[in-house]
């Protein structure tokens, strides 16, 4: 299995090489190039770019990147007795793998419920939803 | 599974001795560079022609027969493009960017099971491999609209950050009945399992492709490729880059070689998305209705390797056309849209899959509709 495991660990090298090598050749092939007046201001439809585009944010949805942590962790849990579910089956003990399947999925439901009813999976959350929850 | 072999111990098989090690460098450059980097080139040359066709134009027809060298014209361009990057920008994530999207693209190929015989390497984690590489791309995409100091690719970038880890969810989700029917992470054995081959009883338990095993795989199976959609960016889910009214979204001001590897990076998801469908779906390697094995003649290996390889990519690039199709076809989501799809519809539809087909498997003793269909009920 080890040699698995390093043929995957290959992949991820050659791969990771392949953008500076990729970069290299254009870098030899291509002429030099000048910097003229604005010419390296990042875009911004032709004008001049007004301020910084390094702001404080709002990302509305990071509740929902909360949530996505949950269901994933919630996920690494439910991979191992959904690999044991057939063998389970066929050894004839397979209520108490699928009671523990079902109370990872019920609890994913009722947490994804509470979030629902919260307001959470709203991309903006309006002033509405906001004040009925006080 | 110790007939499956990896496609590095095939090359030591075939090509006589050497240490192992070096041969899985040699499959993991052959995989990339003869497979991952041509297809990326390639599908620029067909999503243009397809559109061109859906459209009624010509499309590209100068470089070449047919206009198919183009992607070689493009990438000569690119290559000699100005190396942009703005002046405010943070140069290090900017240049850092480009490598998280090729390898999460890329070094997927490893686990793709192309043939029985040619697999970069059969994991026994394979799945999960698959989905933690291929999660590199949303950081890759975050920090390359971060860097740019540019208002479009940081619109752009949250946009992809939400849209790919919120559709992560669907995809896993999809995955869990394969895991529940198949008992295995390995894909090579997943693939195995879909043979067309209901006389054979036992150990194997052969049943058709997983799409068709119970009613609640058919409907996971599509989620599964409208989720692999979002997760690639691709119309109707391409908000992140969004031409219309995002300028180009993340990669605005990524231009040559750097928006070449993006754009190389996102047609190699194309592919890994379609491959992993067709694997864990669509019986990946297998031939409809029929099971070469069991011919009693016994092919080369070579020849079954290429037979199988075959009909992988057949089923794999029909997949890839249906993606291209779907470009020219759908209007994009709006993004409240496209998160309210995934949370409000996707996500309680998987959930109650996996019940399904945990209850079908119990029920049923884990029997799949073929086999009921052609064996009756009994056990």
């Amino acid at each position: 299995m080890e040699t698995g495991f390093l043929s995957a660990f290959w992949f991820i090298i050659v791969a990771a090489v392949t953008v500076p090598l990729m970069l290299l050749v254009g870098a030899l092939l291509r002429p030099k190039s000048r910097v003229v007046g604005a010419s390296h201001d990042s875009y911004e439809c032709g004008e001049k770019p007004i301020g910084s585009a390094w702001i404080k944010f709002n990302i509305r949805f990071y509740i929902v990147a909360i949530v996505f942590i949950i269901f994933d962790v919630e996920m690494v849990a439910i991979f191992p007795p959904a690999t044991m579910y057939r063998t389970a089956i066929q050894q004839g003990n397979v209520g108490i793998v699928f009671a523990e399947i079902f109370v990872f999925v019920g609890l994913l439901l009722a947490g994804l419920a509470y979030c629902w009813v919260r307001g959470d999976l709203e991309w903006v959350k309006g002033v509405y939803q906001t004040n009925r929850r006080k | 599974m110790a007939e499956t072999a990896y496609f590095a111990h095939s090359l030591q098989t075939w090509l006589g001795g050497g240490p192992l090690w070096i041969w899985g460098a040699v499959s993991a450059v052959v995989v990339i560079f003869g497979l991952a980097l041509p297809f990326g080139g390639l599908a620029t040359y067909a999503e243009r022609k397809i559109a061109a066709d859906i459209q009624d134009r010509v499309g590209p027809n100068r470089v070449g027969p047919f206009g198919i060298l183009q992607f070689l014209a493009d990438a000569v361009k690119m290559l000699a493009k100005e190396d942009f990057i703005p002046r405010g920008g943070d140069h290090f994530l900017f240049n850092i960017a480009p490598v998280f999207v090729v390898v999460g693209a890329c070094a997927t190929f490893a686990v793709l099971p192309l043939s029985k015989y040619l697999l970069g390497a059969d994991l026994n984690i394979g799945v999960l491999y698959v989905l933690a590489i291929s999660t590199l791309v949303s950081p890759g995409l975050l920090l390359g609209s971060w860097a740019s100091e540019n208002k479009w690719s940081l619109l752009g970038g949250l946009r992809a950050a939400a849209q790919i880890v919120s559709y992560e969810i669907p995809v896993a989700l999809c995955i869990l009945p394969i895991i529940l029917i198949s008992g295995t992470l390995q894909i090579g054995t997943i693939v195995e399992l879909q043979g067309w081959n209901l006389a054979l009883e036992g150990a194997k338990s052969p049943h058709f492709w997983n799409l068709f095993h119970n009613p609640f795989t058919l409907v996971s199976g599509f989620i599964l490729f409208i989720a692999g959609l979002a997760e690639t960016n691709r119309i109707p889910f391409d908000l992140p880059e969004a031409e219309s009214e995002l300028v180009s979204g993340f990669n605005t001001e990524f231009s040559g070689m750097r928006f070449g590897l993006f754009a190389l990076g996102e047609f190699c998801e194309v592919f890994v998305m379609c491959a992993m469908v067709t694997a864990l779906y669509l019986g990946g390697w297998h031939i409809p209705f029929l099971d070469i094995e069991s011919f009693g003649v016994t092919l080369p290996t070579l020849l079954v390797a290429l037979i199988q390889l075959t009909m992988f990519m057949i089923k794999t690039l029909l997949l890839v056309f249906v993606v291209m199709w779907l470009r020219w076809t759908l209007p994009r989501l709006r993004v409240d849209q496209l998160m309210s799809l995934c949370w409000k519809g996707l996500v309680p539809i998987c959930l109650f899959n996996v019940l399904g087909t945990a209850v079908w498997l119990w029920v049923f003793h884990g029997r799949s509709l073929a086999q009921l269909i052609f064996q009756g009920g009994g056990h």
